[in-house]
């Protein structure tokens, strides 16, 4: 090891913050921004799944609740960009990656929003899920990332209040909207638990992320976590749970649960998703449309510049 | 209080909720296709603002009606030709150089028209109009710079935003068209006389726009209607959007 990798270790290994100015070995890096860009682009993309209901939510509260968990999104995505662009990349680099498919967002986005209670469904689980790999990431290594991550997490427990909140009152609501709440919970609760990866087994940045303290908590322990917290919640809102082999093991103090559908889970990652040309369609179509207003901006900015110039002259 | 009064005052909250609703809905659309980020958030900012006046006036508008209707009733079970809102907030997202423009219409109308309603006898009005000042003055500044920018950015921003401001002008006569209802409120210190508003928008647009290398459009055409429940065609498809899970599902909670 060199003096330096040496150096960056003996941090890593005393839990002082790596900072952007830091050495740092080259793979830490390329895997950071692998994960962050991550990050943000499924903060990004995942805009548009609740974004579809925006303009139909039944009441104004939902409607007003909506929106701004919307925006916070986006703001998060915002945060992770810039948290990111302290590793030596730009937003518009990151955002021709995800546009060509070089770099990814969570699959659970590929999923399609059907019905209103699919907005509850985000909220309560996705979201969920999000936090528990968010509280976890609260402990990372990256600096930038850590304090981004302590932000992000104040706001994404609302977000899985709002969203449980929006359930409890389907789940309490008419035959119809309880259906709709059982309809929603059945669809996104596995890939909700597909959200935090492959097997740790067959994961291929989690070892070396471990190590780098990037990741904190392998895969399957967190997803644990998730499946054990979900029993009760369910419980409550007085609905089904999917998992027809849901158990507690007093032996190892969590629930057991099944496998889950992994030709599935690699199935929609690969392209066979209801969504995922329609959320990167989108997301060209956003970009592509707003090119002019960015070129006017930047027109608008060097004419003024100019002036400013020409008066100082 | 009158009955005759009351009866005015929840027809003119209704038609202040109606018009914050429709343009608060309008803007929602534009969240996750605005040109960059930044603008996503903000464009979910200003239409948060606007439902939440909606849900002000309505509120108001159905305690004084007291007939067991809520703010979702106003919103969501009234047909568009019972909608009462002016015509410049139902027309379409448009691209974004039509949507600033609607906007700054809005938001000068408004800079001018909320100090007038914070004057108001009725204490209700008065402190939503003091909530709302605040916002709208965000909402102009941002308004502002955007058709500045605009306007005076490239060839093609220059001709679309010219554009819109063409497109829209004739649907911003009605928002100074005052009826027995209004002049009525006005008479009583509750209302605000919006026909004496007029010069001062024109003017402030007109500076505005002129900033923006823009032309001031001449009067030649007014379209008229929303007060009175006569729509643009385009009221009935962002109702029939805006209320269909609602409807679907009658007297429920959510």
């Amino acid at each position: 090891m060199t003096p330096q990798e040496e150096n960056f270790m003996r941090k890593i290994e005393a839990e002082e913050k790596i900072e952007p100015k830091d050495w740092m070995p080259e793979a830490y890096r390329k895997n950071l921004i692998r994960q962050i860009s991550q990050h943000a682009h499924s903060e990004v993309i995942g805009m548009q799944p609740e974004g579809n209901w925006i303009t139909r939510a039944p009441s104004l509260r939902r409607k007003a609740v909506l929106l701004s968990k919307v925006q916070d999104e986006a703001g998060h995505g915002l945060y992770l960009y810039s948290a990111c662009e302290t590793l030596g990349i730009s937003r518009s680099e990151m955002i021709e990656q995800l546009q060509t498919g070089k770099a990814k967002y969570s699959s659970i986005f590929n999923y399609p929003t059907l019905t209103w209670a699919d907005v509850g469904a985000i909220g309560w689980l996705v979201d969920g899920a999000a936090i528990v790999n968010q509280v976890s990431l609260q402990r990372t290594s990256y600096g930038p990332y850590s304090r981004g991550m302590i932000r992000i997490c104040k706001e994404e427990s609302f977000h899985q209040r709002q969203g449980y909140e929006a359930m409890l009152a389907l789940a309490k609501g008419s035959p119809e909207q309880k259906a709709m709440a059982q309809d929603a919970l059945n669809r996104f609760y596995w890939p909700a638990l597909m959200m935090f990866g492959p097997h740790d087994s067959e994961s291929a940045h989690s070892q070396k992320s471990m190590e780098w303290k990037i990741k904190r908590e392998t895969n399957d322990d967190l997803r644990q976590k998730f499946v054990d917290q979900t029993v009760k919640q369910i419980e409550v809102l007085g609905l089904e749970h999917p998992d027809k082999n849901i158990k507690w093991n007093e032996e190892r103090g969590h629930y057991d649960s099944s496998d889950l559908n992994w030709d599935e889970f690699w199935s929609v990652i690969n392209g066979n998703g209801h969504c995922n040309r329609q959320r990167i369609e989108h997301h060209v179509a956003a970009h592509d449309e707003g090119e002019w207003v960015r070129d006017a901006i930047s027109a608008y900015n060097e004419k003024k510049r100019a002036k400013k110039a020409q008066n100082a002259a | 209080m009158s009955d005759q009064i009351k009866d005015a005052i929840q027809e003119y909250a209704t038609r202040l909720g109606d018009d914050s609703v429709v343009l608060g809905h309008r803007i929602s659309e534009w969240v996750s296709y605005g040109p960059f980020l930044e603008e996503d958030i903000a464009y979910g900012n200003v239409s948060l603002d606007y439902i939440g006046r909606a849900r002000m006036f309505y509120t108001y508008a159905a305690e004084l009606a007291n007939d067991g209707r809520d703010e979702d009733d106003f919103a969501y079970m009234r047909n568009d030709r019972e909608y009462r809102n002016l015509l410049l907030m139902e027309m379409p997202k448009g691209d974004f150089a039509y949507s600033q423009v609607r906007q700054l219409f809005a938001d000068v109308y408004y800079t001018l028209l909320l100090p007038e309603l914070l004057q108001s006898k009725d204490e209700t009005l008065s402190a939503i109009a003091a909530k709302a000042i605040k916002e709208t003055k965000y909402h102009l500044r941002r308004s502002r710079d955007w058709v500045l920018r605009l306007g005076d950015g490239t060839e093609e921003s220059h001709k679309r935003t010219q554009k819109a401001v063409d497109q829209l002008w004739g649907y911003t006569h009605e928002l100074f068209d005052m009826d027995d209802t209004e002049q009525l409120l006005a008479d009583e210190g509750i209302g605000v006389d919006v026909s004496k508003l007029r010069d001062a928008w024109l003017k402030m647009v007109s500076d505005i726009l002129t900033e923006a290398t823009l032309t001031v459009p001449e009067d030649s055409w007014a379209v008229r209607g929303g007060r009175t429940g006569y729509h643009t065609e385009n009221l009935g498809h962002m109702l029939t959007e805006m209320q269909i899970v609602h409807r679907s599902h009658p007297g429920c909670k959510w």
